[in-house]
């Protein structure tokens, strides 16, 4: 087991799912209640529970669709998913449309139990009632799986429950998205999408010291608790801002994982993978829309680094050298790659950005971006933590980042060693 | 660091081996994490360009065991132990241990060290199959001593470039594997 680091100390319960009921007194239940789906509210809930990438978090991997037990370690001890198949005992069966839209729309269980924010609750608020109801209508009608929900592992002060409410006072804005009438409907379904359903902000916006999401912050990006992956700002446009994308480049890369300009790789993968590829092309589309209104431009960030002058120039001097021989071949000693399958190095932004965390991940772990319909055979990078030393990692990391007019800062040996260890699951 | 060869195993054991890395029924972080979002139609097109290969005829490393050791794993390895009902590892995997299409790997040019870690890895459930898992069954049945000594045996013999896997049901199996039909 490997121990969660002081860096990760910022979240509190920032990863995504679980519902966990915390016993507290249970206000009034709203009457009505909606019974029985038809065909095609189900069918449009399917695709819902797709946007909300539902089954990421609720299925176990190799456990039954939607029955939950999948392990969520947090800085505070391991959450585990709930059971929401429609289960008379352990699932949501007994639930209505009114209990399951009061969970999504305020965190609340039936008996009126406080839920763990890893669930995103925040975000789902912004669903309408409308969908929710389609969501719950798609769920009653998946195969009921018998598993008891497994308790969670909390350690003392976070297993005490009522820290919830004060949580839920800081962060949690009750309500549905209200649209822009000074942007397009495109544009404001885009919005609807990423905020809500899609629940992007619980990994792109940065957590702060008590685990919440800033809103002044919104789409910043941060350090994702516990994974040691960088979720890059969808604001900047040095980050992941997607302000001088074009729409098509943006929609190739949510939906078949691939584009251009750049891949998905590490934990977006999943979400390509579980969610946004089985988007219809005008969701993916608002998306894009909304998503490259966010790009703003920035002064490019001032290089900074902790290694020496000279050091810099011998550890450039090997990068160049571990490029020619491990990288050139598919990256191009140019570094424009040969996209879309090879990605360009030079001037990307995942490259560039600040933090050198992926970068160095990717060089350690290599990957590969998810198969989908739109690209079936992904391309893979092999790993290369086994080949090379952490000098001959940092000096790599540093030489894409600083070569090609690329704006990125030098990392050190140390950085490199630090992130061997960053858990792969 | 050593890897296994993949040239030249059967289609079907390849793909069986991406199939349990990517939903983690074989425990390695490094390749769980590369496979875990790859259609399974890849995983075996990608089995069946490895399996199209040839392995290298690399000589076997010189065995660092006693003569004994060699002779005890050849015995397990070419005529089990009827009393403690180790079936040889002839009898799934062939008389010149080439394996069966499609789900038998062929035993040579692996080094020692990797075999005795599956073996290991089966036996504590770190390394898992299909069930009737076959192999978890007759791991559970070898000492220590009976691992190394196969091991070694297995690792001095040299493999045959031109060797490829048997077709399917060219022998009888001695127990019921669900990676295998029968």
């Amino acid at each position: 087991m490997r121990l969660p680091q002081l860096s990760q100390f910022n979240a509190l319960f920032g990863l995504a799912l679980i519902l966990l009921i915390v016993s507290s007194p249970s206000p009034s239940r709203a009457q009505t209640s909606l019974s029985g789906g038809n065909a095609s509210q189900v069918q449009q809930g399917e695709y819902l529970a797709r946007a909300g990438d539902c089954v990421a978090c609720h299925t176990a991997p190799t456990g039954p669709r939607f029955a939950g037990g999948r392990a969520m370690p947090t800085p505070f001890g391991t959450l585990y998913s709930t059971n929401i198949t429609p289960d008379l005992e352990t699932g949501i069966g007994k639930w209505n449309a009114d209990d399951f839209y009061r969970v999504m729309h305020v965190g609340r269980m039936p008996d009126g139990g406080l839920i763990y924010p890893a669930m995103p609750f925040p975000s789902y608020t912004k669903v309408t009632r409308a969908e929710s109801d389609a969501i719950f209508a798609y769920l009653k009608t998946i195969p009921a799986v018998h598993q008891p929900d497994r308790p969670n592992v909390l350690r003392f002060p976070y297993n005490n429950r009522s820290l919830i409410i004060g949580w839920r006072t800081l962060f949690f804005n009750e309500g549905e998205y209200t649209p822009d009438p000074h942007q397009s409907a495109e544009w404001n379904r885009g919005a609807y999408l990423v905020e809500g359903l899609g629940h992007c902000g619980m990994c792109h916006t940065p957590i702060n010291a008590l685990g919440g999401s800033s809103e002044a912050r919104a789409f910043q990006g941060g350090l994702i608790p516990m994974q040691n992956w960088y979720a890059p700002s969808l604001t900047s446009n040095k980050e992941a801002g997607l302000g001088d994308w074009s729409i098509d480049d943006i929609v190739d890369l949510l939906k078949s994982g691939r584009s251009r300009r750049g891949i998905v790789y590490g934990p977006m993968a999943e979400v390509v993978y579980d969610s946004l590829q089985y988007l219809t092309d005008a969701d993916t589309r608002a998306m894009a829309v909304y998503l490259k209104s966010l790009g703003q431009g920035s002064p490019p960030p001032e290089a900074t680094t902790t290694a020496q002058r000279a050091e810099k120039s011998l550890l450039l001097t090997l990068g160049k050298t571990v490029y020619e021989t491990r990288c050139a071949t598919c990256h191009s000693a140019n570094g424009r790659g040969k996209p879309p399958d090879y990605p360009p190095l030079a001037q990307n932004q995942s490259i560039e950005m600040s933090s050198a965390v992926n970068a160095i991940r990717m060089v350690l772990n290599g990957g590969y971006p998810p198969g989908t319909a739109g690209n079936p055979r992904p391309y893979g990078m092999p790993p290369f933590a086994q080949t090379l030393s952490d000098n001959e990692v940092a000096a790599v990391v540093s030489y894409i980042r600083t070569a090609w007019g690329n704006r990125g800062a030098p990392v050190t040996a140390a950085q490199a060693n630090e992130l061997r260890t960053a858990p792969l699951e | 660091m050593y890897f296994p060869r993949l040239a030249g195993k059967p289609a079907g054991y390849l793909y069986n081996q991406l199939e349990a890395f990517k939903v983690g029924r074989r425990h390695y972080p490094p390749m769980n994490y590369l496979l875990e979002y790859l259609p399974d139609q890849y995983l075996m097109e990608i089995a069946q360009h490895f399996a199209a290969q040839h392995p290298t005829n690399e000589p076997p490393p010189i065995p660092d065991v006693s003569q004994d050791v060699l002779r005890q794993g050849q015995a397990l390895a070419n005529s089990g132990v009827m009393e403690r009902q180790i079936p040889a590892c002839a009898r799934c995997h062939g008389v010149q241990f080439t394996g069966m299409e499609p789900g038998i790997p062929g035993l040579l040019g692996l080094r020692a060290a990797y075999i005795s870690a599956q073996l290991g890895g089966f036996r504590y459930g770190t390394r898992t199959a299909p069930a009737p898992d076959c192999m978890q069954v007759v791991a559970a049945r070898l000492t220590e001593d009976d691992v190394k000594a196969v091991a070694a045996y297995l690792a001095s013999l040299p493999p045959s470039q031109d060797s490829v896997p048997a077709k399917v049901g060219s022998w009888p199996l001695p127990l019921a594997c669900g990676s295998e039909p029968q």
